[in-house]
């Protein structure tokens, strides 16, 4: 049970910077998601808080402990791999004792904890069996039990998941939650699948090329992205991107896009206005582009925006339309009612009171997000 | 033509592909067969020498031995074991043997854990030396190192040919073990650490248990080359009561030259011993064999 800081690390592979000036705080308890695409150093990041790297430069503290010099072993933290790393040659009971026993901790009470976390995780029945002889999620079990019997407090998972298959997946992230819930440890995990870390996280932490992008509630994450690629890396599928052009008058802005004209909506026009006259990047997300038939109330569908239909994915309960309008391509998530066929063209309504504004240059968000 | 072979082949399903797969390897059984059997043919003849009488061997080719009168004894061996001290030879090669086989595969172990594990200055080039010295040829080092034996007061001891096997064991085992601990997972090894072992744990408790088939083959190349030695032996450890068997067979060839029925007894004692691990491990054998080769 503890928080964990980083202060200003840096991590260097030679000339390579695999986590830049990483500032970040987990309270205690929090279930923190540290995301990004593969070689965005976040698992260098939770190898640096485990001690199985040392950082280059800067601080990480485990509650008040400045562990910068501590080994592994001493940090109390506990550590689940992508791999599960049994150990091949030992029993489960043995893999989940193993830990214990080189702690010292006497036969009795070794066996009371590992009896515990066998009946949390329901593998009761596997503790004599090899490794070898369970399947992918059993192991991912015992490797999830072998962390908790050592109380850690902090529990690193580094990309538990991906070896399962997509059913057990979902199934073990709603376990996980619950072994959350249940045990009240601080978890740091690791993952490049941005729906984990939105189902899963009290807070998720966005890394881009070794820097920290932005930190926040799944919801603050998906709703008020602070760059592009926030934007562009949470939600799926994935935020349509416009360059536009900030034309019009002071009381009456609108983007050109080369292929169509948006009408800036009243709510935004004040932050837009600095940028009358230049570039910006204009994000919509999938579900706020509707077909003009089907629009929901209150939104204004006075002006649609004509474009042809390339690809469509049915879904079931909804339509992925691939669109295209001169040169942008984009994806609106529309009423699986809509009857439109690639090849023809259709109306959509975009809702821009749910619209994303973000500097051509820094591409970092414009103030004045939808509330 | 090939359309009727092709109907027959057919026709006779998996049957036919079975036939087929067995006609197209039946040079392969032949060549083998024939190999093993030219291989064998003068050992079994050595073995047949030493259950026949002096005077039959004198006088006939093994092969007639087979005919009647048979003519079959024990008492070469017993001869051997006790008059010509074959027993005690026995035991010496054995106390030569398995410790000249442990130590340096232990030695071995806890340096290639270094080398594949370990970071640490020069560690590449320490390798790289290591690995150079496996094509020193053996004869280059017996003066240098029986000075330093005799220095030592270790010529004609046991520990001293303990430390020569060692020597010469080295290289190699540490080449191999290297090549084969470096390919666990790391993050094996890792999790260890996190569990709180220490680096002598891991040796013991993850690296050992999960590398038996490379130590069970480097022991049996260890052991058997350590078995079969006589060069080693006859330079350093020049006390005639601790003479392994190689040594004293090679006695009995200068001082018994022509008694073929005591040479070829003394010889099959000498191998019973290798031939019965290598049967009882050979699974290992060519596991070991497969993961050098593939690593190497």
């Amino acid at each position: 049970m503890a928080e964990v800081r980083f202060e200003n690390v840096t991590k260097r592979f030679g000339d390579t910077i695999a986590v830049n000036n990483l500032n970040l705080e987990i309270p205690d308890k929090e279930f923190l998601v540290l995301v990004g695409p593969s070689g965005c150093g976040k698992t260098t990041a939770l190898r640096l808080l485990s001690g199985l790297e040392e950082l280059t430069e800067g601080n990480i503290f485990i509650g008040e402990q400045l562990v910068n010099n501590i080994a592994p072993k001493d940090r109390n933290v506990a550590m689940v791999f992508q791999s599960y790393a049994l150990y091949p040659h030992m029993t489960v009971y043995n893999n989940m004792a193993f830990g214990l026993s080189l702690r010292k901790v006497p036969k009795a009470e070794i066996e009371r904890l590992v009896t515990e976390a066998a009946h949390i995780l329901n593998i009761e029945d596997l503790l004599k069996r090899k490794p070898r002889q369970l399947s992918g999620g059993q192991r991912q079990r015992v490797a999830l039990g072998r962390a908790i019997v050592r109380n850690p407090a902090v529990f690193l998972l580094d990309e538990p998941l991906s070896n399962l298959d997509a059913k057990l997946r979902v199934q073990t992230r709603a376990e996980l939650n619950k072994l959350h819930q249940r045990l009240g440890t601080t978890f740091v995990y690791v993952t490049h699948d941005q729906i984990e870390a939105m189902t899963m996280a009290s807070r998720i932490a966005v890394l881009d090329k070794g820097v920290l992008q932005q930190v926040g509630t799944p919801g603050e994450l998906y709703d008020r992205p602070a760059n592009v690629f926030v934007a562009g890396f949470i939600g799926s599928p994935a935020m349509n991107f416009f360059e536009v052009t900030v034309g019009g008058s002071d009381d009456k802005l609108f983007l050109e896009s080369g292929s169509f004209r948006l009408l800036v909506p009243a709510s935004k026009t004040a932050t837009l206005v600095p940028y009358r006259g230049r570039g910006i990047t204009l994000g919509i997300r999938p579900e706020d582009i509707h077909d003009k038939e089907y629009v929901p109330t209150g939104i204004d569908a006075s002006a649609p925006v004509r474009a042809k239909v390339d690809v469509i994915e049915m879904m079931g309960n909804e339509l992925f339309i691939y669109l295209v309008s001169g040169k942008h391509r984009f994806l609106a998530r529309v009423d699986p009612r809509v009857k439109s066929r690639p090849g023809q063209d259709m109306e959509v309504v975009f809702n821009l009171s749910n619209m994303h504004a973000f500097e051509a240059e820094s591409q970092k968000a414009i103030p004045g997000k939808p509330d | 033509m090939s359309g009727v072979e092709a109907a027959v082949v057919s026709g006779f399903g998996r049957f036919g592909t079975g036939l087929r797969k067995f006609a197209s390897r039946l040079p392969l059984h032949v060549v083998i067969i024939v190999i093993a059997l030219l291989w064998m043919t003068p050992a079994f003849g050595l073995l047949v020498s030493s259950f026949r009488p002096s005077t039959a061997i004198a006088t006939s080719g093994w092969w007639t031995a087979f005919q009647t009168p048979f003519q079959f004894t024990l008492n070469n061996y017993g001869s051997v074991l006790s008059q010509q001290g074959m027993a005690r030879s026995f035991l010496n090669s054995l106390i030569i043997s398995v410790p000249g086989t442990v130590i340096p595969i232990l030695v071995a172990g806890f340096a290639a854990f270094a080398f594949a594990w370990m970071k640490f200055r020069g560690r590449n080039v320490l390798f790289m030396f290591m690995v150079a010295l496996i094509v020193v040829p053996i004869q280059m080092t017996l003066i240098p190192v029986l000075r330093l034996l005799t220095v030592t007061h270790l010529v004609g001891t046991f520990p001293g040919i303990w430390l020569a096997h060692t020597a010469y064991g080295l290289p190699f085992a540490v080449f191999l073990l290297t090549n084969f601990f470096a390919q666990l997972p790391k993050e094996l090894l890792e999790s260890a650490y996190l569990d709180g072992a220490s680096n002598i744990r891991v040796f013991f408790r993850l690296i050992l248990p999960l590398s038996v088939p490379a130590l069970a083959s480097l022991a049996i190349f260890q052991f058997l080359w350590v078995w079969n030695d006589l060069l080693v032996a006859l330079v350093y450890l020049q006390d005639p009561s601790k003479s392994p068997m190689t040594v004293t067979i090679n006695n009995l060839v200068s001082s018994f030259g022509t008694q073929w029925q005591l040479l070829t007894a003394a010889a099959f004692i000498s191998m019973i011993l290798p031939l019965v691990i290598f049967i009882a491990l050979q699974r290992y054998f060519v596991e070991g064999i497969t993961t050098g080769a593939v690593k190497g």
